[in-house]
């Protein structure tokens, strides 16, 4: 090989491999957060257009109780769909996992998402109303009916619906890789079956669990679209907020702030959560 | 059997489905015993540990350790502990952490825990490192984490999966030894899986040869190999010369001709001899006038260091001896060519007599 051309190749296969997708994220997420980055240092012109002063003014803003209990309720929802979607998730990654029909299981769990979200979540309302399918089946039961309709617990529920599907994929996948040889070596060593799959199969799966959690969290954070439709303006999450500001109220920087406040919480709490990952601390508790 | 059985095995069955895995065996195995189950792939010596272990349950038949039966218990309530081919240690435990487990489990203070694993990972020659992870460690090393793991728990039968399968020859055979010194320095009763008959042979008290869910012998290293019970075994451990054989005056009538045995047989049998048995002399010089020679060409030579393998043929006869690579006063260690024409000596003391 020419020694001269060698630098030019390797910047030509650079290029080629990473290239593509380099731009399209320098294009549609850098260059837009960015943008989204110097919005929130702006003010709301009379038209609702960006302009001058330059200011910490909308971070302010976001100290006013009433976007604090937004964004202390959008936490709520993160977190307990979270942990929902872990405890139900996580089983059943296992029973796919081990099931013969592993394939027909699987293409089941991803069966919704051939449906339009937004036609499902509605689905959700004529479920849960008051005259629904729900309340009537409690009814032939003698029990209700239930406001269940518009509430905090529909958005929960729907929440979780729609995000378990990407928390139980990256379980799945470390449920298959699983040495079970390991639960033998345990059981073979006095663990008893209990704490036997704490130490020998749980910390082969933190990598699908962490996956699975950063899946459902961000999304579950920023929806708006559920909350809009079963919360119905009884629940207000920081993505309703965010789209308020960029569609209703026309304040692009405020709506910029909110923003980038919640892009910076989510990373925060993602370095948090890696770093408790990465000590192997969970082991040692139990 | 003479001694205190600690295992015992009676009318163990277990099958998979369709496939018998285990056909009915009774096994005892003393105490300290270093006792070896030897068998091709596929004839239930493993399945045998894991029943030992307790991860798979017999369909018939007990199990006892200790006069105690252990058919239905729990693998974490037996006083056995296992080494697994593939070592199963814990990736995310440190050498000290998977040492240590067996111990934790069993809620011993944090001191006694230290000072086991202490005494463990001496006993193995592991000290210095207790902080790797099993990903750093060689699969020498790993072997030996394995060992301490299970021996820390100073189990009344140490079981052992192959546990030497994984590594390259030099390294096998110098851990063969340390096996045997550490099975003798504690006198922990082994029962040993191998496949490979010079293991088996080296390192145990007793073997055990299975086939198809069966055990075919049962016997003292030199007992099976010397005098295997039948074909298989015969077969199974080392290189065998088999000769069909009818009753004779002499002893045996055999394709070689008449031999003499120590006794005449009464019916007609399979006559086995080692290739090591047999004694290759010259034609017409040295030979003593004996009964048991037979006429043989050499065909294939096969130089292995320490000795020559002959591959032999006395009409349509096909014979293997082998001869040690030693001195050339000895009579019998003398050089043939290929295409040679050689006296083999059958001595009758080595034919082994088996009816089937």
């Amino acid at each position: 090989m020419n020694e001269a051309a060698t630098p030019w190749r390797r910047l030509f296969r650079v290029l080629v491999t990473v290239g593509p997708g380099g731009l399209w994220l320098l294009v549609f997420v850098l260059i837009p957060t960015l943008l989204v980055l110097v919005a929130s240092f702006l003010t709301r012109g009379p038209y609702g257009e960006l302009s001058g002063p330059w200011g910490l003014h909308n971070y302010a803003k976001l100290l006013q109780p009433a976007y604090l209990e937004a964004f202390a309720q959008s936490l709520l929802v993160g977190v307990l769909a979270t942990l929902l979607s872990a405890l139900m998730g996580y089983p059943l990654a296992f029973y796919i996992a081990r099931h013969p029909r592993r394939d027909l299981l699987l293409f089941l769990l991803l069966l919704p998402f051939l449906t339009n979200f937004l036609i499902r979540v509605y689905a959700w309302l004529v479920l849960l109303q008051r005259e629904g399918l729900v309340n009537a089946l409690l009814g032939a039961f003698g029990v209700g009916p239930f406001t269940l309709y518009p509430s905090f617990f529909a958005v929960l529920l729907a929440t979780v619906y729609t995000f378990l599907p990407f928390f139980v994929l990256p379980v799945y996948a470390s449920v298959e890789r699983l040495d079970w040889q390991l639960l033998e070596a345990a059981y073979d060593l006095g663990a008893k079956p209990f704490r036997a799959f704490l130490h020998a199969v749980l910390p082969q799966t933190y990598p699908g669990l962490f996956a699975g959690s950063v899946l459902v969290f961000i999304p579950a954070m920023g929806t708006f679209v559920v909350a809009d439709l079963l919360g119905a303006g009884r629940v207000v999450l920081i993505g309703n907020l965010i789209q308020q500001q960029f569609g209703l109220t026309r304040d692009w920087a405020f709506g910029a702030a909110l923003s980038v406040f919640l892009m910076g919480f989510v990373l925060l709490a993602l370095y948090l959560y890696a770093r408790l990952q990465g000590e192997r601390g969970l082991d040692e508790l139990v | 059997m003479a001694g205190e059985a600690l295992v015992r095995l009676v009318g163990v069955s277990k099958r998979f489905g369709e496939v018998v895995a285990l056909d009915g065996v009774d096994l005892e195995v003393q105490k300290g015993e270093f006792f070896s189950l030897l068998g091709p792939s596929g004839c239930g010596k493993t399945t045998l540990l894991r029943l030992l272990a307790g991860f798979d349950t017999p369909d018939a038949g007990r199990i006892e350790i200790a006069g105690r039966d252990v058919s239905r218990v729990p693998p974490y309530d037996r006083p056995v502990n296992t080494v697994f081919q593939n070592y199963a240690l814990f990736p995310h435990m440190t050498v000290e952490g998977n040492v240590a487990f067996g111990l934790r489990m069993k809620g011993l203070s944090p001191g006694e825990v230290r000072k086991k694993v202490a005494w463990a990972l001496e006993l193995v020659d592991l000290v210095g490192l207790e902080r790797r992870y099993p990903r750093e460690l060689s699969g020498g090393q790993r072997q030996r984490v394995a060992l301490a793991r299970a021996l820390v728990l100073e189990p009344q039968v140490l079981l052992l999966d192959e546990p030497l399968s994984a590594l390259d020859l030099k390294l096998r055979q110098e851990l063969r030894v340390e096996l045997m010194q550490l099975q003798r320095r504690l006198g922990t009763t082994f029962i040993f899986v191998t496949h490979d008959q010079e293991e088996a042979l080296v390192m145990s008290d007793r073997i055990a040869v299975m086939r198809s869910g069966r055990i075919e012998q049962v016997g003292l290293p030199d007992e099976v190999y010397e005098r295997p019970k039948n074909r298989f075994v015969a077969d199974f451990l080392g290189r065998s010369n088999l000769l069909p054989a009818k009753p004779h005056p002499l002893g045996a009538e055999t394709p070689l001709g008449p031999l003499r045995l120590k006794e005449p047989l009464v019916r007609e049998a399979l006559l086995v001899i080692r290739p090591e048995k047999i004694r290759l002399y010259p034609l017409g010089n040295g030979a003593p006038a004996r009964d048991n020679l037979v006429r043989a060409k050499v065909e294939e030579i096969v130089y292995t260091g320490a000795e020559n393998q002959y591959y032999l043929r006395s009409g349509e006869v096909r014979l293997l001896a082998y001869t040690l690579n030693q001195d050339l006063q000895e009579p019998g260690a003398e050089e043939f060519s290929y295409g040679e024409e050689v006296l083999c000596y059958l001595p009758p003391e080595n034919l082994v007599v088996l009816h089937e």
